[in-house]
C-alpha cells in the first residue's frame, strides 16, 4: 500500500539515474523514489537503492576518470540523471588528498597519512556535496524551496545552492551559532532563521513544519530528501579511493555529527569492491567525535548497541548532535571493520586544529579538530596502527570557528618599525 | 487526563488524515495505548516487538525528548502536547 501512495507523488519524469527504489535500512521494505524519508512500517531511515552496470570495471574506471573535475564525476554511482553536470549546481568534490608527512612524523604514523581537505568546497565544507546531490532530487521532485536543519556549514551550502540552481530558500539554525558560520549562512540572501533551542531542538521543529501544509512544496535537504542528500558522502569514498591510485586505504578517521557521512563512505567503500573498481581488502573506520557531544563513543566503550543521547556541550558545534539518528549504524560498521569511536575534549580539539596547521598548512574548524585529535588519541592508546595507510577527513575551513582558537592565536610580538626593536624582542 | 498528540504524516493514514488528535492516559504507555484504541494499528508503528519505543522514533512530551525522561513511563500531564517523530539527521 506504501507504493502506491508514494508513487502517486512523483512525477513520472523523473530521472535519478542507477537509483532505482528506496529501501527501508531497517527492515528491507522498498518504495518508490520519492520525497520521504522514513519507513512507513518501522520508521526506519530510507536509503537509495541502484542497479549499476556490472561488469567492466575498466571501462567504468576510465568513464569516471574523463569525467568533470567534481562529483559528478561519479554520476553513474549517484541518483542523479548522466546529464547533470551541465545543470546549474555548484559542482563540488574532487578536493585535495593531502599526503600529510609532517604531521605524520609528529604523531609516528610510519604507514603513510592521507588529509582529505574538504575545505576546499564552494562553501568551505563538505556539506557541499551532500547538497549538490539533494539539489538535484529537488529539481527532479518539483520543489520549490530547498530548506534544512542546521549547526551552520549546512545552511550556508544550501543557501549557496539555492541560489545557483534557481530554488528560495529558507533554513534553520540554533540562534548561537559561531559569527562566522551565521555569516556564511546569511550573505547568500535567502531566509535564515534562528531557533532557540539546540540542534535537535532545529531538527524537530524541521521535522514538524514538513508534516503541515506550510511546509508543502519544501525541500528539507536533511530530512525529506536525506536519503538522497546522504549519498554525497559516498564520494568521499569514491575520491579518497581515487587519488589513492583506485585502492582502499587501511584506515579512515571520520567525524560524527548524526554519523551519516560515516555511514556513507563505507556504504561507498563497499560498492566500489562490489563494482571491480578497487581491489578487496580489510579496511577500518573510526569515528571521532568531541568528548562534551560523545553519544556514539559513550556507546561504543560501553559495548552498547543503542545510543543514548546527551544535551551537547561543546566546541565543535557543527559535531553537536546529542541524539545521532546514524549513530547505531556507525556502531555496527566501527566494530565490523575493526575500528573503534573515540572522543577528544575542547582542548585537545584546539591543540590539534594547531598541530595540522603547523605542520601542514590546513586550518581546519573544529570538527577537524575533533579528527585530528581523535586520530592522534586513537594511536597513543594503541587503538589504530600507526604501521597502517591511514586517511582522516577534515571536513570543514577553520575561518568558519575562528572563535575556537582566536583566546590561544596571535601574533608572536607587537614591535616599533625598527631593528633594533625586532632585536630586543628576541627575534633576530 | 486527556492530551493532545501530533501525528507525523506517514502515521496519518491511521488517523484519518488528522495532524493532532486527543488521546487518555498519564503515562506515555497509557497514551499509546489509548491511541491504540482509537486508531488500531498504530502502536505497532511507534513500539517494537519488544514493546518499547523503536530506535527510529522520537517522542516528546511538552517538548522534552523522553529519553532524557523515563522514556514509556514518562508522565503525561493533563493537556500536555505529545510529539510522536521520526528520527532525522544532519548537521
Amino acid at each position: 500500500m506504501a507504493v502506491e501512495t508514494v508513487a502517486s507523488a512523483v512525477s513520472a519524469s523523473t530521472d535519478f539515474g542507477p537509483a532505482v527504489a528506496l529501501s527501508c535500512r531497517e527492515c528491507g521494505e522498498r518504495f518508490p523514489l520519492g520525497p520521504i524519508f522514513a519507513c512507513e512500517a518501522c520508521f526506519g531511515p530510507l536509503e537509495v537503492a541502484y542497479e549499476f552496470p556490472s561488469g567492466d570495471p575498466e571501462g567504468l574506471r576510465r568513464r569516471i576518470e574523463a569525467g568533470p573535475t567534481s562529483i559528478w564525476r561519479y554520476a553513474p554511482l549517484l541518483p542523479v540523471p548522466a546529464d547533470v553536470a551541465a545543470k546549474p549546481n555548484l559542482n563540488p568534490g574532487f578536493t585535495k588528498l593531502v599526503k600529510a608527512d609532517r604531521l605524520a612524523r609528529e604523531l609516528g604514523v610510519t604507514g603513510g597519512l592521507h588529509v582529505k581537505d574538504d575545505s576546499g568546497n564552494p562553501t568551505h565544507s563538505f556539506k557541499d556535496r551532500v547538497v549538490a546531490i539533494a539539489v538535484e532530487a529537488a529539481r527532479n521532485f518539483g520543489l520549490t524551496t530547498l530548506s534544512c536543519s542546521s549547526t551552520g556549514n549546512l545552511a550556508g551550502a544550501v543557501g549557496a545552492a539555492a541560489v545557483r540552481a534557481g530554488f528560495r530558500s529558507c533554513v534553520f539554525i540554533p540562534h548561537d551559532l559561531e559569527a562566522g558560520k551565521v555569516v556564511m549562512a546569511a550573505v547568500y540572501g535567502g531566509e535564515l532563521v534562528g531557533i532557540e533551542g539546540t540542534y535537535d531542538d532545529v531538527n524537530r521543529f524541521c521535522s514538524e513544519l514538513i508534516g503541515d501544509p506550510i511546509g508543502e512544496g519544501w525541500g528539507f535537504t536533511n530530512v525529506n530528501l536525506r536519503p538522497y542528500y546522504g549519498e554525497g558522502s559516498k564520494t568521499l569514498a569514491y575520491e579518497i579511493c581515487e587519488q589513492l591510485g583506485w585502492r582502499l586505504p587501511d584506515n579512515i578517521v571520520i567525524p560524527i555529527a548524526s554519523g551519516s557521512q560515516l555511514t556513507k563512505i563505507d556504504k561507498g567503500l563497499q560498492e566500489l569492491v562490489k563494482l571491480g573498481l578497487v581491489e578487496d581488502k580489510p579496511y577500518r573506520i573510526y569515528g571521532a567525535q568531541a568528548e562534551g557531544c560523545s553519544p556514539v563513543s559513550t556507546a561504543f566503550k560501553a559495548g552498547h548497541d543503542v545510543v543514548r543521547p546527551q544535551k551537547p556541550n561543546t566546541i565543535a558545534k557543527s559535531l553537536a548532535i546529542g541524539n545521532p539518528a546514524d549513530g547505531p549504524y556507525v556502531l555496527d560498521i566501527a566494530r565490523r571493520t575493526g575500528g573503534a569511536v573515540e572522543d577528544v575534549n575542547d582542548e585537545q580539539i584546539v591543540d590539534a586544529i594547531k598541530l595540522l596547521a603547523r605542520t601542514e598548512g590546513i586550518f581546519a574548524e573544529t570538527a577537524g579538530g575533533v579528527t585530528i585529535g581523535v586520530l592522534r588519541k586513537l594511536i597513543e592508546t594503541g587503538q589504530l596502527d600507526p604501521a597502517d595507510e591511514t586517511v582522516a577527513i577534515n571536513t570543514g575551513d577553520g575561518l568558519k570557528t575562528l572563535d575556537a582558537v582566536a583566546p590561544t592565536t596571535g601574533p608572536t610580538a607587537i614591535i616599533r618599525p625598527t631593528l633594533d626593536s625586532f632585536r630586543e624582542a628576541g627575534l633576530a | 487526563m486527556s492530551v493532545n498528540v501530533r501525528i507525523p504524516t506517514i502515521l496519518r493514514t491511521y488517523t484519518g488524515g488528522q495532524a493532532e488528535v486527543t488521546a487518555e492516559g498519564s503515562t506515555l504507555s497509557e497514551v499509546i495505548a489509548s491511541l491504540e484504541q482509537n486508531h488500531p494499528g498504530i502502536s505497532a508503528r511507534v513500539l517494537d516487538d519488544q514493546g518499547k519505543l523503536r530506535r527510529f522514533v522520537n517522542v516528546y512530551v511538552n517538548d522534552d525528548d523522553v529519553r532524557f525522561d523515563s522514556g514509556l513511563a514518562t508522565a503525561t500531564p493533563d493537556g500536555a502536547g505529545v510529539s510522536i517523530i521520526p528520527a532525522v539527521a544532519g548537521g
